[in-house]
């Protein structure tokens, strides 16, 4: 099988009683990276959390299918069981719970009791991954993000992709406040899962990310919806551009929600 | 528990002298009943004296008003003293089915589940307390019952016995110094280092458990020791009522550390007066962990009498349901350059209550003197409570006091953040609450650490959704 299919169908997504997204569409299958731009304020992060089930927001309207099966049905767990993740724009900080112990139980959360893997499996798989994303080897046993810079925390998201192999990621502004070192590292990371078997959604408002990891497809979002797809060349001509040429031909003053088209 | 259990062959019931030393005293508290205590006991003349001024002073002083509600508290319906081979007279039957079931989720062998519940009397782990005895013995160490203490080390006991914690320190206190009945005495001699902890769990000695046990430990000049006392299986007993005394002195350049797992059946009022005396450069540490009970009123002091004296509280409390743990800390800086460190975890769930209550006194001399005092409470849901009473006396402007305070809940994001991973609701909480006490779990000997981490697993089961 070719990899996993993420459809997104109209999804109508409110917080705290206001309307976010108004109706998204996009079809993301393995072996496809989607690059999610947009200027700040426009349900990009939205998208991410909803995807995943974050209990704040509400879904109104609309459908999330993973291989046919109905996504927002799932609790949180059960959606990261069937293959979903999502890399967090602000990592949770929790006091006490080494790094290594926690992903040793998410990788543990996905295989059947009595098929836990193997300790010296996991450290062997864990070191080589940090090493890959230059991060140094005491994070392991530091308490998970606790401390953390925010280029280490977003280190330890692609560390944990790396580790879970998801069948469709989410990265939500994996980017931000990483310099451009930091960057590439994580950028190669990302690049290293390409396969069919793996399909990956990137948020962004940078343009900068994409200079090392290419999409295949590139959507604009303002005010929660998809405005304009295309593929790489789209993202360069953001890079060169900015959103203006976008509002201007759709007929846009704020990209941002609550604002009606 | 993970402790080396002997075999079950190894082990028998208490029974052999029942003919003979049938004893209980009548329910309720008389000046007969604490006469006839030690009369059972033999005891000298000065500790009869002791008992009966003790059991004045009981009389005369009020129930606390603050803390807890000890409104439901009915001294008349407490039996006093039973005399050991009585107690083995509970049957295993009798024994509730959740206590039951508590000590299969645990792992405990039937053996020791029947030490535990009370059915028998001794729990024989002859071979392993005689090797230590032994090598004790031989670095000049006292560790015995304190019953058999007043017996054999008078002179002793005597010089130290109610001079940290008088009978008239609190109601109480009071009460424990005319019924006591067993606990712990230990003298480690000067420069004597224990390297093992000592536990009360390998002593073969049914009163160890007592309802009014009096622990009494003297760690002398240059010496060391870590006591142990304790277990994480509930403590199942009828009686409702616990009211330990812990005395504790630790000499010049000596060290001691007492640590205290105790979960209580939910009927009980667990009151606990524990004070220590540190002399010039000592160390004393105590860790106490306080789970169950109906009410638990216990804050640990230290009195940092010679100069550079250093002590630690490091506690936790979990109350559930119907629960109330008043715990906390006392400090007493009464020399100069003396320091101490108070760390209180507590945990309230299903609205369960839990106060930190602590006194950190800096007195005249205490120049230079520092206290570092640090309160983090996590709420586990809605109808939980959680209090900080915190009261500092200064009287020397020359000192350092800082002290942290936080509650926190079971945070949304961080559920999204560890389920996003496929980690289920349960098991994230269960990581989130066993991370927060790690501070506590990690000072605990290893088996006592891997039992405790399996009994917040266990209380935390069904306190979701």
């Amino acid at each position: 099988m070719a990899g996993s299919t993420l459809e997104i169908k109209d999804l109508h997504v409110e917080i705290e009683g206001e309307e976010i997204l108004k109706g998204v569409n996009l079809t993301i299958n393995g072996g496809e990276f989607h690059a999610v731009m947009g200027p700040n304020g426009t349900g990009k992060s939205t998208l991410a959390s909803a995807i995943m089930g974050h209990p704040k927001y509400e879904i109104t309207k609309g459908e999330v299918k993973l291989d046919g099966e109905d996504v927002l049905e799932m609790e949180v767990d059960e959606r990261a069981q069937a293959g979903l993740f999502l890399a967090m724009q602000y990592p949770s900080e929790i006091s006490g719970v080494t790094n290594s112990d926690f992903l040793r139980s998410s990788i543990n959360a996905r295989r059947e009791e009595g098929d836990e893997i193997p300790l010296m499996k996991f450290i062997k798989e864990m070191d080589a991954t940090m090493d890959d994303l230059e991060i140094d080897k005491n994070m392991a046993q530091r308490y998970l993000n606790e401390g953390f810079s925010g280029g280490e925390k977003k280190r330890n998201e692609i560390l944990q992709l790396m580790m879970l192999k998801p069948a469709i990621a989410v990265l939500d502004e994996i980017d931000s406040g990483l310099d451009i070192d930091a960057l590439k590292v994580v950028a190669n990371g990302i690049n290293k899962m390409r396969s069919d078997e793996f399909g990956c959604l990137i948020i962004t408002h940078y343009q900068r990310l994409l200079d090392y990891i290419t999409p295949d497809h590139v959507h604009v979002m303002m005010q929660g919806r998809v405005v304009k797809s295309g593929g790489p060349e789209l993202a360069q001509r953001l890079e060169a551009e900015g959103y203006d040429w976008i509002k201007d031909e759709l007929g846009i003053d704020d990209e941002t929600v609550g604002q009606k088209a | 528990m993970a402790k080396k259990a002997p075999e079950v062959g190894d082990y028998k019931y208490g029974f052999h002298d029942r003919d003979v030393s049938i004893f209980r005293t009548e329910r309720g508290l008389t000046e007969n009943v604490v006469r006839e205590i030690s009369r059972q006991k033999d005891e000298p003349e000065w500790m009869l004296e002791f008992r009966l001024k003790a059991f004045e002073q009981f009389h005369s002083m009020p129930m606390p008003q603050w803390g807890g509600d000890l409104n439901e508290l009915d001294f008349d319906e407490i039996t006093y003293y039973v005399k050991p081979s009585e107690q083995s007279e509970r049957s295993w039957d009798e024994v509730p089915e959740e206590i039951k079931q508590t000590f299969d989720r645990l792992g405990i062998p039937e053996a020791e589940q029947k030490y535990l519940a009370g059915v028998s009397a001794q729990y024989e782990s002859e071979v392993v307390y005689h090797n230590m005895e032994k090598e004790l013995e031989e670095m000049g160490v006292v560790f015995k019952d304190t019953d058999t203490a007043l017996r054999e080390n008078e002179d002793l006991f005597r010089e130290y016995f109610g001079k940290v914690i008088p009978p008239s320190d609190n109601k109480f206190s009071a009460l424990n110094s005319a019924v006591w009945s067993g606990g712990s005495f230990i003298y480690v001699p000067k420069n004597t280092k224990v390297e093992t902890p000592l536990q009360a769990y390998f002593r073969i000695n049914s009163e160890n458990m007592g309802q009014f046990e009096r622990t009494l430990i003297i760690v002398d000049e240059g010496a060391s020791v870590h006591y142990v006392e304790g277990c994480t299986a509930p403590v199942y007993t009828t009686n409702s009522l616990h009211s330990a005394v812990v005395e504790i002195f630790v000499k010049k350049d000596a060290y001691c550390r007492y640590t205290t797992i105790q979960n209580w059946a939910n009927n009980v009022y667990n009151l606990v007066t524990k004070r220590a005396s540190a002399d010039a450069n000592a160390t004393m540490e105590w860790v106490d962990g306080n789970l169950g009970s109906k009410l638990t009123m216990k804050y640990p002091a230290v009195l940092l009498k010679g100069e550079g004296a250093r002590g630690m509280t490091l506690s936790i409390a979990l109350a559930g349901k119907g629960q109330h743990q008043d715990a906390g800390a006392k400090m007493h800086h009464l020399a100069p350059n003396t320091s101490s460190t108070i760390v209180s975890k507590s945990i309230s769930k299903q609205g369960g209550k839990v106060t930190y209550r602590g006194i950190v006194h800096f007195g005249k001399k205490a120049d230079g003197a520092r206290s570092n005092i640090e309160c983090d409470t996590l709420i586990l849901d809605n109808e939980s409570i959680s209090d900080t009473i915190p009261y500092n006396e200064v009287l020397n402007e020359n000192i350092s006091l800082e002290h942290e305070a936080k509650v926190s809940k079971v945070s949304e994001e961080q559920l999204f953040y560890l389920m996003s991973r496929g980690i289920s609701e349960e098991e994230a909480t269960e990581m989130i609450v066993m991370g927060f006490i790690e501070p506590f779990t990690k000072e605990l000997p290893m088996e006592y650490a891997v039992e405790m981490n399996r009994l917040i697993k266990f209380e935390m089961e069904g306190s979701i959704g």
